[in-house]
């Protein structure tokens, strides 16, 4: 089995697992970093999402060989103690119903709020068009994301 | 103050013991309480605390732990539940801590997420359970400062006596314990409730913003191993036979093994029929260390499978439906005067047929569970709506003590009725019995879609009679799969309100399988029902609103007991709602559509405001009015009626699942809709306070959405949508010249 070095959360680890295993598996299987979560594995759903290299990308469709040496952020190495902009924002909205999107659709916002630090409403709501939210929590997914937009800008 | 009307007996349910690390716990069981007259069990002396469901801990220092016994779909229990504890209790909120309560199979009914109904049953024996612990502790500080305890009073805890005195629960916790379980407590008047109406935030959401482990795909134990199941390709197959040579030279491939025996034992005792997708056939488990080796593994085996009954296609299944429409067998439900003589005077009839089709139901966490079966313990952990029916289930199917079963419900990514039916935890118990390891069964997103319970695909044929300007008759007929509606629904509206009235249900039974999906038969039969009342106010010239505020006029002093709903409440949520949503007032260029409609004890109306964007009608905006009674968590309660109003215009716009052969033609998100943000309307929510006691939220507010849109649509295009999704009729969208320029 081949070896992979990988930069999660500043933190560099190692894993041997087949290089086709999607980063979604390794983070949740081999590294015991549940927060990124499964929903479609086919880049549909937006629940997997994480960063590479600042970008919000689909883990579930990253085959773990193509992000080797690159940074990896997911939900759990966004802050350090749930105090992110965007996860206070999530807080002070009460978002969640189930809660299940929820890391993937704050790791998109976050993603989103660092390039574009001031969005109108229409451009969170494209942002935030790949995330499905099946509790249908979008209004106040909306509102949060233009909260921590105030917030970070 | 009042005391409590329902009468039971708090000493079968409730046990206080001392802590050996010091403080209270006090032992009820919700469900025996929610059921005043279920009886207890019949030998007391030998319950233990690990035969209550639900517990108050109080720690020396006054912390409060609050078990909550109740599954989480995303519905807020776990939030609401305790607060009810919380206010008798009388502690301040922000010291609550909350846990997840397991489940006691023993002796106990009703720990399960369905109906709408978590709250409105546990209104009162939660907060006769607070009340009763709060007056041990006050008696306990009574008996130490040698006074009256009518003397004392409380205040977020903190006793106080006459001189000024005061203890904290903390401090007198070890003497409460010792107590006698008060017999009659009484209950907060609700003008005094301080954590009841408040804004309580999700008590998960930390750890839900920061990704830590929670729901049951989370879950895990040293030496787990993961399982990928292959289940026939289409409704109607049975698996011949496999080969696993690819699959087992797989990586991390561990073993593959046949099941099935079990199920079908399961299903022979009526238990499991309805409940396991697919149950007939056997089905190949690919055993591997990780869940992605599992689920690859899974794409390489090789099946054969034989065809055991009729391979289906939607356009087969529609032509039943309609022929049970036009037939003669049925089975008729409620049955008011004379309709066929009403139709034979009637003035005017009108007559529409409402069709809508299969749904998945889409968890965003796909189906799982965790099973380990030792020759001690059975052990289940995971998502289950149902964990009391799972466990029984389990039991009998490995021929087991249900006592052996211990089960832990996790926090779950949805539910919306899915997780009603256990087959996941069925099919997990089965591979943990063959392979004695303890393992995590994970459906892809593909399995989750194509092996469902769905939501059956309906039609509804509705026809009225019309005299002299008034409704005489009022005809449903309902033709659905697998099963037909509650027998309940026949006494909601119009039940009452017109003289000669019949609801007849006819279904076929096909061999997909079928089940509850969030507001069962009402999150169709509204679209239905209130499209139509919005017609036969055209058709009778009459105002859509007064026409429903007339009917409902009738219903008013009825000695019908078997009327569901209550035509006053009714009525103000119809007011209320054409106040606040400016019902004809917009200006051109706004088109409103109205629906009301109860369920689930609960009163809710909607207006749906549709705009003209780009030569698109586009729902902008849906007021929502709901009279569910007390509010026990408005921040939550908005929440819910936020996303049922999504929810019910998502699947009215674009919900759709068919099947050709069999075979379900949707298998991931790539190719079936659900609504997103950019299509979103705006919700605006408003509760009636009416102080009456609390009805159900998490099912209500989606039925009406897809009739008021469908209303609104009609103002907008001229056109009126009989057939659910409305994005199937793309022709029926285009909107005449005359209203854009308007």
């Amino acid at each position: 089995m081949p070896k992979y070095n990988i930069n999660i959360n500043g933190v560099s680890k190692s894993v041997e697992v087949a290089g086709d295993t999607p980063l979604l598996w390794v983070l949740r299987d081999h590294l015991d970093l549940v927060g990124t979560k499964y929903g479609c594995g086919i880049a549909q759903c937006g629940a997997c999402t994480v960063h590479l290299d600042g970008n919000a990308v689909r883990s579930c469709s990253m085959p773990i060989a193509s992000v080797a040496g690159q940074q990896i952020t997911t939900i759990e190495g966004l802050s350090k103690n749930g105090d992110h902009p965007v996860q206070l924002a999530w807080k002070e909205v009460d978002v969640p119903q189930c809660g299940y999107c929820q890391a993937g659709q704050i790791m998109t916002a976050s993603a989103f709020l660092d390039k574009n630090p001031n969005p109108t409403s229409d451009e969170i709501k494209t942002a935030m068009h790949g995330n499905i939210c099946r509790c249908a929590a979008y209004t106040r997914i909306h509102n949060a994301v233009a909260i921590a937009a105030d917030k970070m800008g | 103050m009042s005391t409590s009307p329902i009468a039971f007996n708090r000493r079968a349910f409730i046990r206080t013991s001392s802590l050996a690390s010091g403080g209270l716990l006090i032992g009820f069981n919700l469900f025996t309480a929610c059921k005043p007259k279920v009886q207890p069990p019949v030998d007391i002396s030998r319950l233990n605390f690990n035969d209550f469901n639900a517990f108050i801990k109080i720690a020396d220092n006054g912390m409060v732990t609050i078990f909550s016994p109740n599954p989480e779909i995303g519905q807020g229990v776990k939030t609401a539940m305790p607060m009810l504890i919380a206010e008798e209790l009388d502690v301040a909120w922000k010291n609550v801590y909350v846990q997840q309560g397991i489940l006691d199979t023993e002796n106990y009914t009703r720990q399960l997420a369905g109906g709408s109904q978590s709250i409105r049953l546990g209104w009162e024996p939660l907060r006769q359970t607070g009340a009763t612990a709060r007056q041990m502790l006050v008696n306990a500080a009574a008996a130490k400062w040698g006074v009256d305890p009518s003397e004392c009073t409380t205040s977020e805890g903190v006793i106080t006596n006459a001189k000024g005195e005061t203890l904290g629960y903390g401090d007198v916790v070890k003497e409460a314990a010792a107590l006698e379980v008060p017999e009659n407590v009484t209950l907060m008047d609700p003008k005094n409730f301080k954590v009841i109406g408040t804004d309580a935030p999700n008590v998960d959401i930390d750890k839900i913003i920061s990704g830590k482990p929670l729901f049951g795909l989370d879950y895990k134990v040293e030496g787990m191993v993961y399982a990928s199941v292959l289940r026939p390709p289409a409704f109607g197959k049975v698996l011949d036979t496999y080969d696993d040579s690819k699959a087992k030279a797989m990586p991390g491939v561990l073993e593959v093994i046949r099941i099935g025996e079990k199920a079908k034992e399961l299903s022979k005792e009526g238990i499991g029929n309805w409940t396991v997708a697919m149950g007939k056939s056997d089905k190949v488990v690919v055993i591997a260390k990780t869940t992605w080796e599992a689920l690859k593994a899974k794409e390489a085996l090789s099946a054969t499978w034989v065809d055991d009954s009729t391979l289906e296609s939607t356009q087969f299944q529609d032509e039943q439906l309609l022929g049970l429409l036009d037939g003669k067998e049925f089975q008729t439900l409620r049955k008011d005067g004379d309709i066929e003589n009403a139709f034979f005077q009637a003035d005017k009839i009108l007559e529409r047929t409402y069709e809508s089709p299969f749904l998945p139901h889409n968890c965003m966490e796909p189906m799982n569970f965790f099973a380990n079966i030792t020759d001690e313990k059975i052990h289940l952990v995971g998502p289950v709506q149902t964990p009391e029916f799972a466990a029984t289930a389990v039991a009998g199917m490995l021929g087991r003590d249900v006592n052996d079963v211990h089960l832990e419900m996790t926090r779950m990514g949805g539910g919306f009725g899915r997780r009603l039916y256990g087959d996941f935890v069925y099919e997990a118990a089965e591979i943990a019995h063959a392979i004695k390891k303890p393992v995590k069964l994970v459906f892809s997103r593909e399995d989750d879609m194509t092996a469902g319970t769905y939501r059956p695909a309906i039609k509804y044929r509705i026809k009225a009679a019309i005299r002299n300007g008034q409704v005489t008759a009022y005809y449903l007929k309902e033709a659905a799969i697998g099963g037909n509606m509650y027998g309940l629904i026949p006494n909601f509206f119009p039940a009452g309100a017109i003289e000669n009235y019949q609801v007849d249900v006819a279904n076929y039974q096909s061999n997909i399988t079928t089940g509850a999906w969030r507001a069962p038969y009402t999150n169709f039969l509204a679209f239905a029902e209130q499209s139509f009342f919005d017609e036969l106010a055209e058709t009778m010239e009459v105002d859509r609103i007064q026409l429903r505020l007339d009917l409902l006029d009738k219903v008013k002093g009825t000695t019908d007991e078997r009327i569901e709903y209550s035509p006053e409440r009714m009525q103000q949520v119809i007011k209320v709602a054409v106040d606040k949503s400016g019902w004809g007032k917009k200006g051109e260029g706004i088109f409103q559509g109205f629906a009301a409609y109860y369920c689930h004890n609960s009163h809710v109306a909607e207006v749906a405001d549709v705009e003209i964007e780009n030569g698109m009608p586009i729902v902008k905006k849906v007021t929502c009015v709901v009279d569910c009674g007390i509010v026990v968590n408005p921040l939550g309660a908005k929440n819910q009626i936020e996303g049922g109003v999504i929810d019910g215009v998502g699947h009215a716009m674009y919900g759709d699942f068919s099947f050709a052969d069999g075979r379900p033609q949707s298998q991931n998100y790539d190719k079936y809709r659900l609504i997103r943000m950019g299509e979103i309307p705006e919700v605006e929510a408003h509760l009636i306070e009416n102080g009456l006691a609390p009805t159900g939220l998490g099912e209500p507010t989606l039925p009406p959405a897809g009739a008021a849109v469908a209303n609104a649509l009609k103002a907008a295009t001229g056109n009126r949508f009989t057939q659910q999704p409305f994005s199937k009729f793309p022709e029926l969208m285009k909107v005449p010249t005359k209203a854009i320029i308007g």
